[in-house]
Parts: C-alpha cells; sequence; structure tokens
C-alpha cells in the first residue's frame, strides 16, 4: 500500500497536536508496511532527520511544467471557485488591526512577493511555487498555494510512482487533497483532527467552514478522531452517517528518562497544570476561574498556565483581578524537555477544552503519572475512562474535583494506575490498523 | 421430600446528595433526599406493592403450603415510614398471615463485622428490635450484609442465638459438594447453614429475561422440570435473590409476575416437592456436612468475595476512615451524629467505588449513582471530612470528657 499523505505539520517543528499525531500515525502505519510519502508546505533543514520509517516531501519549490500548470489550472478553478466557493480576495485587513500593524504586514508581504516572484500567471509558464507553511493571517493564501504545489507534486509522484490512496489531514490539505484525486483519480480519504466548530464556536470564519466542508463531501472516506467530532462532521456538515468512521489517537510511549524533583522549598505545595494553546477552544478562562474557587479553600496550591494564545493577555489580566498572581504563574509556550519537566511536577492536569475533538495531551500526562480531568466535551475522554470528567462550563464542580484530587491521595494513586492499564491498549499500532482499514474500505470501492 | 426455599432482600441504601470540597464544614445535610424518594416510590409502585400483593394471593391460595422468607435492611425500613407507610403495611399484612419468615441482618446493611465486633453485635440487636416492634416476631435466622460468610461470622452468630445462617453456594468454596443440602458450620455446634444455588437463583434474577439466554423464555413448567431433576439428589434448594428481581430488575411485562404465580402449581405438582422457610428447614433437615471456611466469601460478582467493597485503595481508605471514628461517635453519644455514623455505613457507598469495569462492571454501573467510581469517592470523603469536623468541634466543645480514642486521619480535611 502506498498512500500520499498530505500534512501541513509535521515534527520538531509543530504548535499543536495535529503535527504529533502524524507523527505517530505515520510510525504506526510504517509498522503494517504502509509506504507513506509525507507532503508538507515546506521542509526546514532540520526536518526528516528521525524519520527513516517514511518519505518527507516539499510542496514548497515543486517544478511545475506547462503541461501541469494547464493541467491543474483548469481543475484548480474549477475547485476553488465552484466546490469550495470561496472566492478568495488578497486582503490584507483584519479584525483588530491597527494601522501600524498593517503597515507592518504589508511591506513584508511586499517583500516576500519580490523574493518569490509568486504571480497567478504563473500557468503560462513553468514555474516554482514557494510555501512558508505557517498559520498566519493570509493562511487561505498559503493554502491555495499548496494545493496547487501538493497537487503537481502528485501528479509528478503518480506518473513516476504511482500510488493507491491519497490522505489529507484537516481543512487546511482538503483542497490539496481534492485537487489531487481531480488530476490522479485516486480515492481520497481526509482526516479530521479538529473542525471550525471546536476551534471558534459559533462564530466560525466562513470561508475555512466552505473549504472544509468541501473537503468532507469530496473525500471516499473521513476519518473522525472521535465519536464527539465524528457527530459534528454529520450535524454540521451533512457528511453521511455511513461515510464516517471513527479511529482514536494514541500516544508514543517515550522512555522515562530525565527524573525530576519538585524543590524541597515547594513540597508541601501541590501544582496543577493546564498545557496547550491559550484560545477559546482550550477553555483557559474557566480554570482560571476554578483556580480562585480553589485557592478560597486550599492556598498551598499553585496553578500553572503553559502555553501561548490569542487569549492569554486575557487570562493575565483576569488573574491579577482576581489577587492570585502570586500563585497563578504563566510559563508562555513549551516543546521538548520543559513539556516533560512541567508534567513530571504537576499534581494534576486540567484540560478544561470548550470543544477538544481528541486532545492528546492528558494521555502524555499519564505517562508521566499524572492524574488527569477532563471536559466531557473531549475526545479523549471517550477512551480514557479512569480520568475524572467535569462539563467545561461548571466551575465549581472542576474545582471540587480539584480539591478532591489535591487531598485524597488514593484517589489520584488509583487513577493513575487504572489509566495506565488503559493506555496499554491505546496505541498507534491500533490506530494505524484503523487507518489501515479506511484505506482498505476506499480502494474495494 | 425436597423443599424449595425462597428469600427475598429487601434494601435501598440512603443516596447521598452531590457534596463538593465547598459543603464541607458549612453543609450538614448528607443525602439527597428527592433520590431517594423518588426511587423508593418507583420501586414501591413497579415492585413491593405489586409483588406483595402477589404473594399474598398464592399465600392464601395454598393455606400456608406456599410460603417465602424476607430480611428487610433497617434502612429499606426508615424509607418506607418516611416516604411509602403502606409499603410497610403491606408487608405487615404479609406477617400476619404467619407463613412469612423474617430474617436478622445488620441494620443498616453495614460491612461491620468485617471491622468493629460491637458495631456489628449493636446494629444487628437494633435490627432484631425493629423486627418485634414492626412484624411483632424474633427472627431464629440470620443473613450478613451481601450474604458475606466465613467461619467467625458462623461462631459469632451462633453465639447470639440464632439457629441458622445463610450464605452463598459459591463454587471456590463447595468444590464437589451440593448446595442443595443442609450443612454445619465448621466451629459451630448447634448452628444450620444454608447454601444459596446460585445456578436456579440467577435463572430467575439475572437471566428471566435475557433473550439471548438459550432458555429463554423460562416458564413455570420448565423451571419446576429442572427443580423435579433435583429428586433424590436435594434436601433443600435455596432460592436467595434481591426482591427487587419482582418488576423492578426484571419488568412486569417479562411475565416474571406470572411466573411466580404460576410456580408454586408446577412445583408442587410433583407431590415430594414443599415449600420451606428457613428456620422450618433448619428445624426438620439434619446437617449433612461440616462446611469449612476460613475465606470470606459474598454473593456478589463473579468473584464471590469481599472485592465488590474492598477490591481497591479508594475503598479501604475510605471504610477504614469511617470507623476510625467509632470511638469518638460512641463517645459522645449524639443521636444524629450517630445516626449519619451508621447510614455511611451502608454497604453501597463503597460498591459505587468499584473499578472492576471489565466482567462486572455493568452490573455495578446499574446500580450507581454516580458516572464513575472516582465521583462516588470524592463525594463519600467530602462528606466524611464534614462528618470527622462535626465530631471533633462537638467532642471539643465539652471540656469534662477526656478524648481517649484520638486517631489520625491520614486525609486532610
Amino acid at each position: 500500500m502506498r498512500v500520499l499523505m498530505l500534512g501541513w505539520e509535521f515534527p520538531p517543528h509543530i504548535s499543536g497536536g495535529l503535527g504529533t499525531a502524524c507523527y505517530g500515525m505515520t510510525r504506526g502505519l510504517a509498522r503494517h508496511g504502509v509506504d507513506v510519502h509525507f507532503v508538507l508546505p515546506r521542509l526546514r533543514g532540520d526536518s526528516g532527520g528521525m524519520d527513516s520509517h517514511l518519505r518527507l516531501l516539499s510542496a514548497s519549490g515543486t517544478q511545475v511544467t506547462s503541461e501541469t500548470a494547464r493541467t491543474l489550472s483548469r481543475a484548480s478553478l474549477e475547485l476553488w471557485q465552484k466546490r469550495i466557493a470561496v472566492h478568495y480576495v488578497d486582503s490584507l485587513l483584519l479584525a483588530y488591526d491597527t494601522e501600524e500593524s498593517y503597515a507592518e504586514r504589508y511591506r513584508l508581504l511586499q517583500g516576500m512577493n519580490r523574493r518569490t516572484g509568486y504571480e497567478e500567471r504563473y500557468e503560462v509558464h513553468s514555474d516554482m511555487v514557494e510555501l512558508q507553511g505557517d498559520y498566519g493571517p493570509d493562511l487561505m493564501t498559503e493554502v491555495y498555494r499548496y494545493s496547487k504545489a501538493a497537487a503537481a507534486l502528485a501528479l509528478t509522484e503518480f506518473s513516476q510512482k504511482g500510488f493507491d490512496v491519497i490522505h489529507a489531514h484537516d481543512w487546511m490539505t482538503y483542497p490539496a487533497g481534492m485537487l489531487a484525486k481531480a488530476v490522479t483519480g485516486k480515492p481520497l480519504v481526509v482526516h479530521l483532527h479538529a473542525t471550525e466548530y471546536d476551534r471558534s464556536g459559533e462564530n466560525v470564519n466562513p470561508a475555512v467552514a466552505a473549504v472544509e466542508r468541501a473537503g468532507l463531501h469530496a473525500a471516499d472516506l473521513v476519518i473522525a478522531v472521535s465519536h464527539l467530532t465524528r457527530n459534528v462532521a454529520i450535524r454540521r456538515y451533512g457528511v453521511p452517517p455511513e461515510r464516517v468512521v471513527v479511529v482514536h489517537n494514541a500516544v508514543s510511549r517515550r522512555d522515562a528518562g530525565h527524573r525530576y524533583t519538585v524543590p524541597a522549598m515547594c513540597r508541601h505545595e501541590k501544582r496543577v497544570l493546564f498545557l496547550g494553546r491559550v484560545t477559546f477552544q482550550k477553555g483557559p478562562d474557566y480554570f482560571v476561574e476554578a483556580a480562585r474557587l480553589v485557592l478560597d479553600t486550599m492556598p498551598n496550591v499553585r496553578f500553572i498556565m503553559a502555553g501561548n494564545g490569542d487569549m492569554l493577555p486575557r487570562m493575565v489580566r483576569r488573574v491579577s483581578q482576581l489577587r492570585m498572581g502570586n500563585r497563578f504563574h504563566f510559563t508562555g509556550f513549551m516543546r521538548g524537555a520543559e513539556v516533560d519537566h512541567m508534567y513530571a511536577i504537576s499534581d494534576l492536569y486540567v484540560m478544561p477544552s470548550v470543544s477538544e475533538p481528541f486532545g492528546i495531551a492528558p494521555l502524555e500526562a499519564v505517562l508521566y503519572d499524572v492524574p488527569v480531568l477532563l471536559s466531557r466535551q473531549s475526545g479523549v475522554a471517550e477512551i480514557l475512562r479512569n480520568a475524572l470528567k467535569v462539563d467545561f462550563w461548571d466551575v465549581r464542580e472542576m474545582a471540587n474535583k480539584i480539591c478532591a484530587v489535591l487531598s485524597y491521595p488514593r484517589l489520584s494513586a488509583e487513577m493513575v494506575k487504572n489509566c495506565h492499564e488503559e493506555l496499554k491498549a491505546i496505541t498507534w499500532d491500533k490506530a494505524a490498523q484503523g487507518v489501515l482499514n479506511a484505506y482498505h474500505t476506499v480502494c474495494r470501492r | 421430600m425436597p423443599a424449595l426455599c425462597f428469600y427475598f432482600q429487601v434494601h435501598q441504601p440512603y443516596r447521598l446528595r452531590h457534596y463538593t470540597f465547598f459543603d464541607i464544614g458549612a453543609n450538614p445535610f448528607y443525602e439527597d433526599e428527592d433520590a431517594n424518594c423518588d426511587i423508593l416510590l418507583k420501586v414501591a409502585r413497579k415492585c413491593y406493592l405489586p409483588m406483595n400483593d402477589v404473594l399474598l394471593e398464592l399465600i392464601r391460595r395454598y393455606d400456608g403450603r406456599f410460603k417465602v422468607s424476607f430480611s428487610l435492611t433497617g434502612t429499606v425500613l426508615d424509607q418506607f415510614e418516611e416516604y411509602a407507610p403502606e409499603v410497610l403495611e403491606s408487608f405487615q399484612a404479609l406477617a400476619k398471615t404467619g407463613h412469612v419468615e423474617f430474617l436478622d441482618e445488620t441494620d443498616c446493611h453495614s460491612l461491620s463485622f468485617l471491622f468493629s465486633r460491637r458495631e456489628f453485635r449493636a446494629q444487628v440487636s437494633r435490627h432484631r428490635e425493629r423486627m418485634q416492634k414492626l412484624f411483632g416476631v424474633t427472627p431464629r435466622v440470620f443473613r450478613n450484609t451481601e450474604l458475606i460468610y466465613n467461619n467467625d461470622l458462623a461462631r459469632e452468630v451462633e453465639d447470639l442465638g440464632y439457629d441458622a445462617v445463610l450464605a452463598e453456594g459459591a463454587d471456590h468454596v463447595l468444590g464437589w459438594r451440593s448446595p442443595n443440602y443442609l450443612y454445619q458450620p465448621a466451629g459451630c455446634t448447634r448452628l444450620k447453614l444454608l447454601l444459596k444455588n446460585y445456578t436456579l437463583s440467577d435463572d430467575i434474577a439475572f437471566r428471566f429475561s435475557n433473550r439471548e439466554w438459550a432458555e429463554y423464555p423460562l416458564t413455570a413448567d420448565k423451571f419446576a422440570v429442572w427443580v423435579h431433576a433435583l429428586n433424590g439428589q436435594a434436601d433443600l434448594i435455596n432460592l436467595f435473590m434481591d426482591y427487587e428481581t419482582f418488576g423492578e430488575h426484571q419488568w412486569e411485562d417479562s411475565g416474571i409476575f406470572n411466573f411466580m404465580r404460576a410456580l408454586p402449581d408446577a412445583i408442587m405438582r410433583n407431590p415430594d416437592f414443599r415449600f420451606q422457610t428457613p428456620s422450618e428447614a433448619a428445624a426438620s433437615l439434619a446437617p449433612r456436612a461440616r462446611l469449612d471456611v476460613p475465606q470470606f466469601m459474598s454473593w456478589a460478582d463473579a468473584e464471590r468475595d469481599l472485592t465488590a467493597w474492598q477490591g481497591n485503595d479508594m475503598q479501604q481508605d475510605a471504610i477504614s476512615a469511617l470507623y476510625q471514628c467509632e470511638g469518638k461517635v460512641r463517645d459522645l453519644g449524639d443521636p444524629d451524629l450517630t445516626r449519619a455514623w451508621q447510614r455511611l455505613q451502608t454497604s453501597d457507598h463503597f460498591y459505587y467505588m468499584c473499578t472492576k469495569w471489565f466482567s462486572d462492571g455493568d452490573v455495578h454501573k446499574y446500580f450507581n449513582p454516580y458516572g464513575t467510581p472516582y465521583d462516588a469517592y470524592i463525594n463519600f470523603m467530602n462528606i466524611l471530612a464534614d462528618f470527622r469536623l462535626r465530631l471533633q468541634t462537638r467532642l471539643d466543645a465539652r471540656p469534662e470528657v477526656m478524648d481517649k480514642n484520638t486517631t489520625r486521619s491520614d486525609s486532610t480535611a
């Protein structure tokens, strides 16, 4: 089985769980003998060092011959104007913009365009497409460019080596997947790691939702990371239920590695951790409110918010307003060993997500013997039965459970023990088997 | 002449309200009155009242040749008095027929035998007084909570003057032996032991409405054939089950009431067979052998041991912390705190904390008002923390009493 996989990020360059999931999943697939060709927007110098199990390809820098360009141009026009129906305008305007930040971005863009020489007329002559592959303000432009570059790459790959399935991860790569399907005729599996409704609640970005909808409907099969997410695909996007399967994510086991100790001076204290993007979707505000309630009854507790995001300034303000800055700490974005360290010294990991399609972080916390408290609005709650659960909005109950875990040592010991037991059955091998079954399903059709 | 012996367990716990960490020290009310009342009324309507009618009708129809026995816990009796006195009256009507036997047990359906002999005796004697007061009888037969049993329990029961005791006919204890005979507990001289025939009991209690079961549907005639097949190899066939089987676990539309209406006739169609109550059986039969049960057994789960209540650290922590209060509760002698302490001893609270998900988890889930065992433990420990604070505060307010029983808590309140 040969798979053309389209992804937006891959370790070590990740900003969230998507890259981690792609890594674990492709490792699992490789063990099942699947030949994965993973197309990223662009490869950085240090990409690919740790990944002998698959071949990483860069969409950026794809050579486009004039013949390919012509084929793609027609398909691309058809795709973006008729099927996705997003009339994309290269606007530089953004909400919450100031005059200075606009001017700054304008200068940047001018420079970039000059440097890359990227133009819409590129289909006339052979050219190279350059991509940044980030989540910046002109993400949609990147998605558009990626779709063309990746499809061009797909066409080349297909004519040289061939492949059986196209597998696209999340909406950024759906147009590329659709385009690749259109030009090669191979079946498309799209993987739904998160939906626009998870990221933005009711205030969805219509353009993103349109891309997502088109991708889900164009797919031969949709893989959702949880039943929660599957329901979103069915209810919000009207995807026929028989075309959505659930494959839960997993966690890669790491060696215990370094042992971290808590400094003697704060051993009598307890530490409660929030680790994730500080955005609406992750519910950091509920964590802050719960912290105040806990501190009112249990003074010897510290709360840590590790991560970055658009809600961070608001959280800092709220913490100071509640007068608990001496007990509530912000670390900013953490990676690698810092994350491990943070898990290792925590007494409880809280994931208060408003809408979490899956959520790998709680599984990582369990690997560090940390008990977890999850919001019921998370996909991972479907498979981690021995975690405590709470509705994200029920701040009082969240505080109640935090207090309980910190007060009753037998509780966390029993939870951790049983979660470890559950974790044995939550493996990427098993997830990969689910993905492989999906491939077989679409190939049989 | 083999006898069939029915014993029905009637029990409802006092379910605890959602009690948060912030209630500790601020809220002295532990029980969820609404839930307790709703559930009791529901079970009364679906089970207690209609099934009592069925039994009354059968006892009258067969003029005493059909008979049954009950054990009612103190907690369910309290709830009858509080929420549904008509149910109590219908049990009293059954008692008046003279063909219904009432057994004794620990008043609040507790595990006290495992933790405090003194508390155990106090609860048994309270239950006995209640039986005398409510039904005008003095029970001669004892059943311990969840049929928890071993040699020590048997000796204790003999000391208390009972004629017989009930237990599970667990395979790991019986081995090749049959539950269908009367036994004598090892170490006892007078006490008789009745063992549950769990196959036939569970055919009614668990499998009756199971459509996957090869024997579905179970009719009285079919059941009678199985019973009659034991002729010549049984003295006594003990059918022990929860009374809520009738109408609550097995719904009325499963035909369970009609099954019971037809059963006496089907059984007595063979003149060798009859019905007996536990004390009649104990009086009329001679023990066939001694049974040595050094380890505790019970009628719960596949393991038939104590792990449903004592299988994990949370359960052991909660229950030992509860019994640590005994000395202070006794010293204080406050009726409200004593009652609160006793009701916290009801075994169901610890059953809810069971983490044996994978085999018997389903049964646990059915009876569990909590989403997870962790929630059950958290709630219980919050309440216990409040209880201990109240206890200590009251003790501290009485300077003349020296606190002899200071116990150290390993959970912070």
